[in-house]
Order: structure tokens, then sequence, then C-alpha cells
């Protein structure tokens, strides 16, 4: 397999959404291409189509037409379980509300992807700790999520996104939820995870959160400007 | 997914939500609990009943009026054709292979100074009787063949007549008043207890004639025949059916063996036992239910989680066998704690009433309550692993 140094290929995606009555589009041909180590913004209003390629570069959602490459594997027409170990191995996911589990401990949600990749159990506890220490919530892995503030939730959910060593992190509006010094912070570390060299495409309707990001593209009425 | 990392994720899910794993489990707990206590209960009174049979006296035959099922006359009355000539042709025949014994049955009122015992059993019997049923002699002593011949009015009364008549006084050798007729005490019966709820203590013993002088019957409820070895008793009752056939005919009396009406008390046990058995199961099949209820639910509330499971890697199977896992662990502990206590209170219950743990229901409780978490949590567990992630993790 040749490595291209790209994180990300999309060639020409479609996407549409077919009802019994109407076939809705939201994607038209969308191409875009993804170096290893870049920090993209996707901005553009709501409805625009931005989460429906969040999605499908998350492989939550497939495409129609088109084909995508993540990390030099072909991932278009994978079976559900070939998506699942996917995103187990190359993304990480931060959404715009956590979603961690309420009743899990701190340290529980951040050892997830780890437990569904078979990892060592030693091993795992050990990063996870390690990652929940970097984001300065060492002291808090016993607790319960919403013992937490918001800016602190989100942390842990980058801890968790960064478990498995993923390709690239996805982050969907991840201080769309915070207030603005939280929101600071977690661009902040965000930063620092593409100074280190991970691959972030960030999701955001805020002009000033998608200036932070090394490149921005705007997609509008499902095209990319 | 490994094993105890399955065991692990579906442990802590279970943990993290008590009251409604509690809930669930109380639904198993209480049908495993019912099927093993009521069968044990149901067991427990075959058992006794048969007990209580057989106590009366082994090679034993009941010659009784009419014929049992059937031959009965339009209004349901029978006519009781048995009489003292039968009993005697039984006894003079029989005489070098059996006892014969007449009975006779009433019931009466019996007084002692003010004291009064209403209902009571009164017993005509020959003197022969206490070696043809077990019939056990505490103090005093029963009366002789010339008391029998003679109608001597003594009497022996069971320990329910004793208490209600004699509390703290002597009874032996004191007249008690039966049905208007003054009969002296001169021999106290051992306890016997109740049989069917009808309580085997409030009886007396009377010589059989003295019953028919005062009653003026003719007629006797039952012949009672024990052979002298058991295994005269086919013999027996061969001879004593061409005895009784050369007044009578065949519709006339049924001759009975003990064997036979065993028979007859462990079918009706049997069926109470089923019976028991049926609403015990019923009660497990709800539990059952309750499982499944919870699981459904626990899928469409946790929609969001299994939506985010499968973000962070999950695969179908793993999400199909964590929640199989979950019912599968709920019904085995609500299996367990309700063998337990099923066990316990039978114990319990076997303290002051009948109960008998049979293994079988202990098994099929067991293997129910584990087959319950695995069929009713194929169906949610299948709906969850089917869930397509982004549909899962947009559901508020």
């Amino acid at each position: 397999m040749k490595n291209s140094g790209l994180a990300i290929e999309l060639k020409n995606i479609c996407k549409e959404y077919a009802t019994e009555e109407v076939i809705t589009k939201v994607l038209f041909d969308i191409s875009l291409v993804v170096k290893k180590g870049e920090f993209v913004a996707i901005t553009g209003p709501s409805g625009s189509g931005k989460s429906t390629l969040l999605n499908i570069l998350g492989l939550l959602d497939t495409t129609t037409t088109g084909t995508y490459i993540l990390n030099n594997i072909d991932v278009t027409d994978l079976t559900e379980d070939q998506q699942s170990d996917i995103r187990n191995r190359e993304i990480g996911f931060v959404f715009q509300s956590y979603n961690l589990l309420k009743r899990s401990s701190v340290l529980d949600n951040v050892l997830l992807p780890a437990i569904y990749m078979g990892t060592d159990a030693k091993m795992r506890v050990a990063r996870a700790i390690e990652l929940l220490t970097s984001v300065g919530l060492g002291e808090q892995m016993y607790k319960r999520p919403n013992q937490l503030s918001g800016g602190q939730q989100q942390r842990v959910a980058i801890a968790r996104a960064l478990m498995n060593k993923p390709a690239i992190i996805l982050a969907d509006e991840p201080t769309g939820n915070l207030d603005s010094k939280s929101g600071v912070d977690i661009m902040n570390i965000l930063k620092d995870l593409n100074a280190q060299g991970n691959t972030i495409i960030m999701i955001t309707h805020d002009k000033n959160i998608a200036s932070i990001a090394k490149r921005a593209v705007t997609i509008m009425d499902g095209r990319l400007r | 997914m490994k094993p105890h990392e399955l065991f692990l994720l579906a442990f802590n899910s279970l943990k993290s939500n008590k009251l409604r794993t509690g809930l669930t489990t109380l639904g198993v707990i209480i049908g495993v609990f019912a099927v093993i206590l009521l069968v044990s209960i149901g067991n427990g009174l075959q058992t006794y009943i048969t007990d209580q049979v057989s106590g009366l006296g082994s090679n034993l035959i009941f010659v009784i009026p009419g014929t049992t099922g059937g031959g009965r006359t339009a209004g349901g009355q029978q006519t009781n054709k048995l009489t003292f000539v039968h009993a005697k042709d039984l006894s003079t025949k029989l005489k070098e292979i059996a006892l014969v014994g007449p009975v006779i049955q009433k019931s009466a009122t019996v007084k002692y100074g003010n004291k009064s015992d209403k209902g009571t059993s009164i017993l005509g019997t020959g003197a022969n009787y206490p070696k043809i049923v077990k019939t056990v002699v505490t103090k005093g002593n029963y009366f002789t063949t010339a008391q029998e011949r003679s109608g001597a009015k003594v009497a022996l009364i069971g320990l329910t007549v004793q208490d209600l008549l004699f509390r703290n006084q002597e009874p032996l050798g004191k007249y008690i008043n039966i049905a208007g007729t003054r009969y002296v005490v001169i021999g106290l019966l051992e306890k016997k207890g109740s049989t069917f709820g009808i309580d085997q203590d409030n009886t007396v013993i009377i010589p059989i004639t003295a019953t028919q002088r005062q009653f003026g019957v003719t007629n006797v409820n039952s012949i009672y025949i024990s052979a002298l070895k058991p295994e005269l008793v086919p013999l027996v009752k061969k001879r004593a059916e061409e005895v009784l056939l050369k007044r009578l005919t065949e519709d006339d009396f049924t001759l009975q063996t003990q064997e036979q009406t065993l028979s007859t008390v462990s079918s009706i046990t049997g069926v109470l036992t089923i019976a028991l058995g049926g609403i015990a199961a019923i009660s497990l099949i709800v539990g059952g239910i309750g499982v499944m209820n919870i699981m459904l639910v626990s899928v469409t509330e946790r929609t969001k989680e299994i939506g985010l499971r499968k973000a962070l890697g999950a695969r179908r199977a793993d999400i199909l066998k964590q929640f199989l896992l979950e019912a599968v662990m709920l019904s085995l502990t609500g299996g367990i704690i309700g063998i337990a206590t099923g066990l316990g209170a039978s114990y319990v219950i076997s303290k002051f009433f009948v109960s008998e743990v049979t293994p079988w229901s202990v098994l099929l409780a067991f293997f129910f309550s584990v087959a319950v978490g695995i069929i009713f949590g194929i169906a949610p567990a299948f709906r969850a692993s089917r869930l397509s992630p982004i549909e899962a993790l947009r559901y508020e």
C-alpha cells in the first residue's frame, strides 16, 4: 500500500437521502484532501451539509457516490463491522455534547475505545491515566462525568478520542456548549495536539474558532466553496 | 472482544443502574421462589397424606357400600345394603386368612358436666379393631370381646375430646354423655393429627353393639378386613368377594385394597402438585416477561449509548453479546437468589406445615431462569445491535 502522506482523500462525494416521496440531495460532488498533520476547519451555516460531511468522514454515515480514502485505505464500501473497526482504530470523535456515559467513571469512559480494540488491560489503564493527566484531569478519574464542568467533560472526551492513537480527530462544534473561557482552553488543547502531529478536522459555524485552524474550508448548500 | 472484558462491560452496566437491575432481578426471584416453594408444599402434602393412609395399617381391605364411580341412583343417593350379617359371613369364612371388623360411624355431641364437644366422630367397632387398624391406647385399655358382645357402655376418647371435656382432670372412669346415653371412659387414644383439615383426634370409639343399640342401626358403614400376611391380600380380596356375592349383587359393595386407596389419594395429590406447579410456572413466565420488558425499555433508554459505543468501535456482535449477557446475568442472579429463598422458605414451612423440596423443581427453576434470560434477552439485544450508529447518536 502506497503511503501518500494524506490523511483523507474525498473524491466526488455525493450524498442523497431518499424518503418515499422525495430524494433530498445534501452533498454535491465534494472533493477534499487533508494531509497528515493538518488542522482543517469546515465552516458553514446550519443546513449547509457540514454535519453530514463530518458523519461521512467519521464513517457514521455512507456516501451515495464517490470515493473515500482514509489513511491510505479505501473505506468507501465497507461492511458495518469493518466500519466499526476503522472508527475504533483510525478516528477519534469529539462531539458537541461530549457524549460521555453518564453512569460510568471518567476513567471507564476513556478506556472504552481500548476495550473494544482489545488492548491489554494494564497498558490501556496506563495510557488512559497518562491522557487524563495531560488534559489536567489526573485528579478526577474516578468521578462521574456529571460531577465535572462542561469544559472538563469535553477534555475527557478529547482524552477518549486520543485513546487508540487515531489517524484523524473529528471535532464537531467542540466548543459549542461551552463558555468562552472553557472554549479557549479546549481550542488550546486541540492546537497543542495538532502541534504534536495529530490531524484534526473540526466543524464549526463560528468564524473566530475556525480562524484558529491552519486551514478553513467553507461549505454552502452542499458544495465546497 | 475477550469474554472477561465482555463480562466486565455487562457487569458495570448492570451495576451502574441499580434500581433497574434490582427490579428486574426481583421478577425472576419471585418466579423461581414460587416454583420451588409451591412444588415443595405439593410434594410435602403428597408424602404426608400417603403416610397417613399407610399409617392406618397394612394388609387392609375395605368393604364399602355401593360402587365407586357410577351405580348411584339419580338423586345421588346410595342405599347401603351392608349389614352385620355380611360382616359375620366374612368373619366366619375368612377366619384362617383374615381379621374382619365392621365399623359404624356417627356424628354426635359428647358432654361431660357443663362442657360439650359438638360434631364428634363416634366410631363403633369390634374388640379386634386395634388388630386391624393401627390404634394406640396411651392410657387404659381397649374394650374386650365380652364387652363388645354385651354392648357395654364403655368409650375410648381422642385427644381433642380429652382437652375439651377434661382439662386438667383425669378422664379414666368418668362418665360422659354421648347423644343422651352415659358411657364410662376406659381408655385414651394416641394423637393422630388432622387429615385434609379434619381433626382425627375429635373421636370417640365405643363397642359396635352399643352403637347399634343406641342409634338403632342395622347397616354398617364399612367392613375392614386385614389379611394376616401381606401376600394373602389378593386371595382375601377374592374370597371376600365370593362370600359377599352370595347375598349381594356386584353393585351393592366395593372392595378396596390399601394399594388402591393409595393410588387414588396420590392421583388427587398429584393433580394438586401440578396445579400448584402451574401457578408457580405462571409467575415464572410473568417474571420472564418482566425481564424482557426491562431489556426492551433499556434498549430504548440506552439508544444514545449504543450509538456512542458503535462510534467508538463496538461491533454488532459486541453490542449483541453485551445485552444478552446482561439479561443472562440478571436472570441467573435472580435464579440463584430465588433458589436460596425458596429453599429457606420451604425449610421454615416444613417446621409447622408440610413441605418437601424436590431436586427436579430446583433444577427446573434454575434452567428456566437461565432460559428466560436468553430467550427474553435475544429480541432486545438483537434490536440494539441493529441500530445504525448515526441514528442512535442523534436519539434524544
